[in-house]
C-alpha cells in the first residue's frame, strides 16, 4: 500500500478539461445545427466556428480494446475530444470537416457503423440480462443485437422514418433501462410465482421485510416444517420480483415461462404532445436465443406499420392517438387479448368512457 | 484456476450482422481467464434460457456504502475464474464527455484490476467497470482517485446524476446542465456515497423541454429547461425554410403546435407567446429560424419512476419555474427538505414520486412549504372526499 493518504468524496473530474477548443471558445453561444448526412451534424456557433459531430453506434459493452481503439481514432481525427450519448452511442467531436469521411471509413472498418440521428432510429438503451443480471428474465445485449441487425437501415439512413423512434429494452419489471416511456419498449418478463426455498428464507431473508414488499399483499408468514418462512397467495401474485429483490430465497427465474412483451407509444419529449407512458402491444412471446426471431419479427412489424402510416414528426404514440388502438391493432394484425386491458390501481383511468367509437363492422364479432 | 477455452457456439452466431457485437467485444477480452469463464457461463445461460448470477453480496470499498454491486456466479465450480464479478460504479465526467488520455485511463486501471469489460455507460450515466474481484476493489478505488475519478451511487442513497450536453453542444440550452450537475454532484458526495435514504433518489438536468436525458421518466426531480419570455424568431429565416420546401410552415409547424398559437400568412410567422407552452416542436422543425427566449430556467418536477414497487410514475411540475444560476442556494435548500421529510416519514424502498402519492402532494407541499400552484395539477379534484382541516374557517387576510 502507499502511504499517499487515502482520497475520498473527491467527484468526478471537471467536465471543462475534457472539452475541445472550440467548445470551450464557443459554451453557450451555439446559434444552430444541421444534420449533414446519416450520422454526422454539425453546430455553428455565434462566432462563426463550426463543430462536426460523427456519432457511431456501440454495443454499451465495451471492451478496453475498443475503448483503447476509440481513442486512437479521437488522436488523429478530432484532437482527442469524444463523447458518448445518453444513448449509448460515440461520438468524435471533429474541427476539421475534411476529417469526417476518413473517420468514418475507418469506423466501418471496425464495425462501428454511424447513423441514428434526427428521424431515424437510435441505440437501444439496455439493461445487463445474464451477462451481468442476477433477476434477468431475458439476455438484454443478444435481443439488442438480433433487433439492430434488423433495423440497421433505419438507424444508418438507408430507410427513413416519418420522427424520432426510441426503442428500449429490460430485462425485468425493476427497467434499470426504463424502458416505460419508449416508442418501443421490449421488456423481459416472469409469468410465474416465485419458488420459495424455505430452508434458505430464515437464512437469507428478514421475513417482515419479504411480506411487506410485496405490493398485492400476496407473501405472507407461513411456518413450514416448524421453521419460519413465507407463502405466496398465488392469484394475488403478479411476478414483479420485488419480493425476490429483497430475499435472494425467492425465486423467479424460469427457463421455460420467462420471456419478452413489447410495448409501444411512449415518449419523454414534450415536443408536441405531453410526455407519455408506452402501452401494452404484445403480452408475451418466448425467450429465443440466440436470435429471438419472433422478438425481432414483432418489433420490425411495428416499424414498418409506423413508418407506412405516420405523417412527418409524428411519435408512435402520437400516431396511434390519432388513428386510435382499433385501429393500431387492426394495421399491426396484434391480436387484442384480455390481457391489454389494466387490471391493477386505477385502471379504470384507460377504460374508454365515452361512445367515441370508430364503429366498423369487424368491431361487432 | 481454469485457463480453458470455452466453446461458444450459440454467441457465435452474434457475431455476424452489421450492428456492433457485444460477443465480439468479450471476445477481445478473452484471453483473460475471467472473460473466458463469462463467455462459458454466458453460453450456458443461452442453452438453459436463464441467468446464471447470484443475488447481490455485500461488497465495496472502505467508507462508502455504495457504488459497487457485488456479483457471484450460480456456477461458481464449473466457471471458478468469474465466480466473483463485481461492477464498480464510476461517477462519468458531465455529458460524457472524454479526452483520449482519459479514456486510455480508465482503460489502463481495468486492465490491471478487472476484467477488461465496461459499459459505456451504466442506465443512470455512471462508467461501469463490469466484473472483478473483491481484493481488487481497494486497488482500482485507489487508482481511480489518484487519476481524479470516484464511484457513483448505489442502493438507498442519491443516484449519480447526469445530465444532456447542455451548452456544450446545444443551441436549445436553457441553463448550464453541465455546470449544474457538477454542482449538485460535488455538493452531495456524502449523499451519494453513503446511502441513508428509504431508496435511491435521482437528479437529471436536461436543458430544454426535448428532455434528452428522459428526466420526466427516470429521475426523483428532474430539471427540464424552460423559458419565460417570447420565442426568437427570426423572419427571413422561416421565409427561407418556406422556400426550400424542407418545412411546410402551416402544416408542419403552426397545425401541429399543442396550443395552435403560431400563425403563417406566407410572410409573417405570427406568434401568440402568452398561450405557447414551450413545447420545442416549432425549434426542433426549424432550428435555425426560432429560438428559445432569452428569459430562461428550469421547471423542476418530482417523482418519477420504473415500476417497482407501486407502479411507474412521470415526475410531475413542483416549480413551474426557476433561474438555474449558481450556487443554487434555494434548490438546495429544497432538496434538503425533501429529504429531511421523506428520510423520516417513508417507508423503505418507497421512492419519493409513491411517498407524494401515499401522504398527498398538498399534504407534502405543506411539509415543505411551497405553495400550491394551479401549474402543478391538469385539473383540480373531482372527487368530494376532501380532508379539510380549520384553515377554511379563516377570513381572507386572517392567518389560519
Amino acid at each position: 500500500m502507499s502511504s499517499a493518504p487515502r482520497k475520498t468524496d473527491i467527484g468526478p473530474p471537471h467536465f471543462e478539461q475534457f472539452l475541445p477548443p472550440v467548445i470551450k471558445k464557443n459554451y453557450g453561444k451555439w446559434k444552430g445545427h444541421e444534420i449533414i448526412k446519416p450520422g454526422v451534424m454539425v453546430h455553428v456557433a455565434a462566432s462563426g466556428d463550426k463543430l462536426f459531430t460523427v456519432r457511431a453506434a456501440t454495443p454499451r459493452l465495451l471492451s478496453i480494446a475498443t475503448l483503447r481503439l476509440f481513442a486512437d481514432l479521437a488522436d488523429k481525427y478530432s484532437g482527442g475530444h469524444l463523447r458518448f450519448t445518453s444513448r449509448n452511442n460515440v461520438e468524435f467531436l471533429l474541427s476539421d470537416p475534411a476529417n469526417v469521411d476518413p473517420l468514418i471509413a475507418e469506423l466501418a472498418r471496425e464495425g462501428y457503423g454511424v447513423g441514428g440521428i434526427g428521424p431515424a432510429i437510435s441505440n437501444i438503451v439496455h439493461t445487463q440480462g445474464w451477462v451481468h443480471c442476477h433477476s434477468a428474465a431475458s439476455d438484454a445485449s443478444g435481443v439488442v443485437k438480433s433487433v439492430m441487425d434488423e433495423l440497421y437501415p433505419y438507424f444508418a439512413g438507408t430507410r427513413t422514418l416519418p420522427g424520432k423512434l426510441r426503442v428500449a429494452f429490460a430485462c425485468c419489471l425493476n427497467m434499470c433501462g426504463a424502458v416505460h416511456c419508449s416508442d418501443i419498449a421490449i421488456l423481459g418478463v416472469h409469468t410465474h410465482p416465485p419458488k420459495i426455498n424455505d430452508k434458505d428464507v430464515p437464512k437469507m431473508c428478514e421475513i417482515p421485510s419479504v411480506v411487506a414488499s410485496c405490493p398485492t399483499g400476496a407473501v405472507r408468514p407461513a411456518t413450514v416444517d416448524g421453521a419460519s418462512s413465507v407463502e405466496v397467495i398465488q392469484e394475488q401474485c403478479m411476478y414483479c420480483g420485488n419480493c425476490f429483490t429483497v430475499c435472494p430465497a425467492m425465486k423467479m427465474a424460469d427457463a421455460e415461462r420467462d420471456g419478452i412483451s413489447i410495448w409501444v407509444g411512449g415518449k419523454v419529449s414534450n415536443a408536441r404532445s405531453e410526455p407519455k407512458f408506452s402501452k401494452l402491444a404484445v403480452p408475451f412471446l418466448p425467450n429465443n436465443p440466440p436470435r429471438w426471431p419472433e422478438v425481432v419479427a414483432a418489433v420490425s412489424n411495428l416499424v414498418t406499420v409506423y413508418a407506412a402510416h405516420a405523417r412527418k414528426f409524428e411519435r408512435m404514440g402520437e400516431w396511434i392517438e390519432r388513428i386510435g388502438w382499433p385501429q393500431f391493432f387492426k394495421l399491426t394484425g396484434i391480436p387484442f387479448t384480455k390481457y391489454h386491458i389494466d387490471d391493477f390501481r386505477h385502471a379504470g383511468e384507460t377504460f374508454r368512457r365515452s361512445t367515441h367509437v370508430r364503429q366498423s363492422k369487424e368491431a361487432e364479432t | 484456476m481454469s485457463e480453458k477455452k470455452r466453446e461458444t457456439p450459440l454467441l457465435d452466431e452474434l457475431e455476424k450482422g452489421p450492428w456492433p457485437s457485444f460477443v465480439k467485444e468479450l471476445k477481445k477480452e478473452a484471453a483473460r481467464p475471467m472473460v473466458q469463464d463469462l463467455l462459458g457461463q454466458l453460453e450456458r445461460s443461452y442453452e438453459e434460457k436463464v441467468g446464471h448470477w447470484k443475488h447481490g453480496g455485500l461488497v465495496g470499498v472502505m467508507g462508502y456504502g455504495g457504488g459497487v454491486i457485488g456479483r457471484y456466479s450460480d456456477l461458481g465450480e464449473e466457471f471458478p475464474a468469474c465466480a466473483e464479478f463485481h461492477t464498480m460504479r464510476i461517477n462519468q465526467p458531465a455529458g460524457w464527455f472524454y479526452t483520449s488520455t482519459a479514456l486510455r485511463t480508465i482503460a489502463d486501471i481495468w486492465d490491471r484490476h478487472g476484467s477488461g469489460v465496461t459499459n459505456m455507460h451504466g442506465s443512470t450515466g455512471d462508467i461501469i467497470l463490469l466484473g472483478t474481484k473483491t481484493q481488487e476493489l481497494e486497488p482500482t478505488f485507489a487508482e481511480l482517485t489518484e487519476h481524479g475519478f470516484d464511484l457513483g451511487g448505489s442502493g438507498s442513497d442519491m443516484r449519480t446524476p447526469s445530465a444532456c450536453v447542455g451548452p456544450a453542444r446545444c443551441e436549445w440550452a436553457c441553463y448550464d446542465t453541465l455546470g449544474a450537475v457538477y454542482d449538485f454532484t460535488m455538493q452531495f458526495q456524502d449523499e451519494l456515497h453513503r446511502p441513508a435514504f428509504p431508496y435511491k433518489y435521482k437528479l437529471k438536468f436536461a436543458g430544454c423541454p426535448n428532455d434528452c436525458v428522459a428526466s420526466v421518466a427516470r429521475s426523483d426531480m428532474s430539471f427540464i429547461g424552460t423559458w419565460r419570455d417570447e420565442i426568437q424568431v427570426d423572419q427571413e429565416q422561416v421565409k427561407a425554410y418556406a422556400a426550400s420546401g424542407a418545412i411546410d410552415v402551416q402544416k408542419d409547424v403552426c397545425d401541429r403546435c399543442p396550443t395552435r398559437c403560431m400563425s403563417w400568412d406566407g410572410k409573417t410567422l405570427a406568434i401568440d407567446d402568452v398561450n405557447c407552452v414551450k413545447c420545442m416542436h416549432c425549434i426542433n422543425a426549424m432550428p435555425r429560424a426560432l429560438a428559445p427566449g432569452n428569459d430562461r430556467g428550469a421547471a423542476i418536477l418530482i417523482g418519477a419512476k420504473a415500476p417497482i414497487v407501486g407502479g411507474a410514475l412521470l415526475s410531475s411540475v413542483f416549480v413551474p419555474f426557476i433561474k438555474m444560476e449558481p450556487p443554487y442556494e434555494e434548490i438546495k435548500e429544497l432538496i434538503g427538505r425533501i429529504w429531511d421529510i421523506w428520510s423520516e416519514h417513508g417507508k423503505n424502498r418507497e421512492r419519493v414520486g409513491e411517498f407524494i402519492q401515499r401522504i398527498g402532494l398538498g399534504n407534502f407541499l405543506e411539509q415543505i412549504g411551497l405553495d400550491p400552484v394551479p401549474e402543478m395539477i391538469v385539473a383540480p379534484r373531482a372527487n368530494p372526499y376532501i380532508f379539510y382541516q380549520d384553515d377554511v374557517f379563516a377570513q381572507p387576510g386572517e392567518e389560519a
